[in-house]
């Protein structure tokens, strides 16, 4: 087991520059890919603004195979956000792709706002028959939600589809604390669940990644790639509390790696990925997504703010 | 089809405004639901303690034995609720309503539904599991999170469980959530009465269909659907309403009825409930959540009357035969 080494691309794309579909305002986070035959698209969370909270809508943006030139940016809605009393009623944040034969399938993590604690999360399923362009629901209803040992906060899922099974990493809540210094901050790890169809998913409410700061450690967002003889997972990691306003409680990317997919060895420094000395990346790094264009593996992720100004990339280097 | 039967009502059993000493059961007996003990009938329920200072109430959930012989005899009162509300923000931090408690190997299961709040729409409802070590006086949860929650086509509020066993196996009879309607700006749930199987009790399957035809018309909000097994055949007594204005005469709770011979066909005839709201009363204006049981060879039936059980439940004993 090697140490991978990155070479970091820089911010790649900034929601600033560009018109936002339905008003949203800032934010691309968690990036996430479709790769088409002559570009490769990047879908990510952008928020509109809803009487002093937010909702967080689903959009895209084309990039050629270099990412250096921007081929088009979504300009009508791609998902929308379910209806009065759903799961996905206050935004979609994030979605990942898969390409599952002739399908293009979307899981999305819904929001919903709770009274007692700030908000409620479950996994949808949407589908695209326009290559990506628009998703629609199967119906009003998550997938996969809460259940005896997962009593919150079921998202985040990433799939994997290998010869005839599906993978899932996801994460789910184990706890809301109560603290002086905020509303009530929520505490969730990472999962996996299995499934022979892509809908109906069989999970046994394992935490998979071991902590490394304290039994509160958040984890978020696992994205899992097949590299060089072994599976790679990133994800992302912070305090429970505090980590809006302090530095160095904020979110880090956090590696781990597998040859079977079910046990995961955690060395976040043989990942190889460092907040910069200075610049966007420098505070903050959260939401990674692998992903390979040829034989040529990609890390996509935001920087500082939870990617208020966007997302970069890394590449790989041999 | 011209009942075989109807209903005697007997009057009110209990009335929680008579409990004095339980804050937490100041008002409402809602959902009954029996258990048989050797010495006594036991009737679990769900009450309220007084609403806070917005109006929203916390749901708990109790019992009371009765005397077998005389059911308007009361032996005991719940010293606590069975079940403790949840943690902060899990899906039962604000009530545990209604209870269905089932005797299996020797211990006592209980199935509950658990109530958290929401910002746009008032509440959601998703189902627990809880087992007792005391005889079904208090439950222990078996997990902070629900058993059967939230899937593609029941979206929101699953409620309303009622367990049994038959054939070898666990049936789930409950409601799902199907849609939020507005009305006056204020949003009203509506919700059909659901089946899930379980070998074991903790891992369910969901038919995912609704059982009963709607009479209302789309919108009709179905409730209660309770279950027994009777002269060959299955028969289920359920509650019915319109989606708003629902809490009148007019439009408020009536107890349906509907029967099968495989428990997942069922042909509705309400004609055939053989219960209606009284000329008078504490039953005059609504009645709702039906239980049957039998009991001393005859068939009874606990429901709820005006304003949904607030000043508690009453008795009816069949008249007739149940076919």
């Amino acid at each position: 087991m090697r140490k991978l080494k990155w070479e970091k691309l820089g911010l790649i794309f900034n929601p600033h520059e560009h018109r936002q579909i339905s008003d949203c305002i800032s934010f691309a986070q968690s990036p996430q890919t479709l790769v088409l035959d002559d570009r490769v698209r990047i879908y990510y969370s952008t928020r509109q603004t809803d009487s002093g909270k937010f909702l967080s809508h689903i959009s895209y943006v084309d990039f050629d195979y270099s990412f250096t030139r921007i081929l088009n940016i979504a300009n009508r809605e791609v998902v929308a956000l379910g209806k009065l009393g759903t799961f996905d009623e206050h935004g979609i944040f994030p979605i990942n792709i898969l390409k599952d034969e002739d399908r293009i399938v979307g899981y999305t993590c819904g929001w919903s706002r709770r009274s007692s604690v700030s908000v409620e999360t479950s996994i949808g399923i949407v589908i695209s028959s326009d290559e990506g362009t628009t998703f629609q629901k199967i119906a009003d209803g998550p997938i996969m939600s809460s259940n005896l040992n997962e009593p919150f906060l079921v998202g985040d899922a990433f799939v994997l589809k290998l010869e005839k099974d599906y993978h899932m990493w996801y994460i789910f809540g184990k706890q809301w604390l109560k603290n002086e210094i905020e509303e009530p901050a929520r505490v969730y790890k990472i999962a996996y669940a299995h499934s022979v169809d892509g809908i109906n998913w069989k999970r046994d409410s394992k935490c998979i990644i071991q902590d490394v700061l304290n039994e509160y450690e958040c984890q978020a967002l696992p994205t899992v790639a097949y590299h060089d003889g072994i599976y790679h997972m990133f994800f992302c990691y912070r305090e429970a509390i505090g980590f809006r306003t302090d530095k160095g409680k904020g979110y880090r990317l956090g590696y781990a790696y597998s040859t079977d997919l079910i046990t995961w060895t955690r060395d976040d420094e043989m990942g190889g990925m460092q907040l910069a000395e200075d610049g966007w990346d420098s505070e903050m790094q959260c939401y990674p997504h692998l992903f390979r264009l040829d034989t040529q593996l990609y890390l996509l992720y935001n920087g500082n703010q939870f990617g208020k100004n966007g997302f970069g990339l890394a590449k790989l280097c041999s | 089809m011209k009942s075989s039967f109807n209903w005697e009502k007997k009057g009110l059993v209990f009335v929680p405004q008579q409990v004095t000493d339980h804050n937490w059961l100041s008002e409402f007996a809602q959902a009954p639901a029996t258990l048989q003990f050797d010495d006594y009938l036991r009737v679990y329920f769900s009450c309220r303690p007084a609403p806070d200072q917005n109006g929203q109430y916390l749901s708990y959930s109790a019992f009371v034995n009765l005397d077998k012989n005389d059911f308007f005899k009361i032996l005991q009162v719940a010293e606590r609720p069975i079940i403790e509300l949840g943690d902060k923000g899990t899906f039962d931090e604000f009530g545990t309503y209604p209870v269905s408690v089932i005797e299996h190997e020797g211990k006592y299961i209980a199935y509950y539904a658990g109530w958290t709040r929401c910002e746009s729409v008032p509440f959601n409802v998703a189902i627990g599991m809880a087992l007792s070590e005391d005889g079904g006086c208090t439950f222990r949860k078996l997990g902070s999170g629900p058993v059967i929650s939230y899937s593609l086509n029941e979206p929101f509020i699953i409620s309303g469980p009622k367990i049994r066993k038959f054939n070898g196996s666990f049936y789930m009879f409950y409601i799902a959530g199907s849609e939020w309607i507005l009305h006056q700006d204020k949003p009203e749930p509506v919700y059909k009465i659901r089946m899930a199987t379980s070998e074991d009790g903790y891992v369910w399957k969901k038919h995912d269909l609704n059982l009963i035809d709607d009479k209302l018309g789309k919108h009709e909000a179905q409730a209660s659907p309770d279950v027994i097994f009777h002269n060959d055949k299955y028969h289920m007594f359920f509650c019915y309403r319109y989606p708003t204005d629902f809490r009148s005469k007019e439009r408020g709770y009536r107890i349906g009825y509907a029967s099968s011979v495989d428990l997942i066909n069922w042909v509705r005839d309400d004609e055939r409930a053989g219960i209606d709201v009284s000329e008078e009363g504490w039953d005059s204006e609504m009645i709702s959540y039906p239980h049957v049981f039998e009991l001393n060879g005859k068939l009874n039936m606990f429901y709820l009357g005006n304003q949904v059980g607030r000043y508690g439940f009453g008795w009816a004993q069949l008249n007739g035969t149940l076919e």
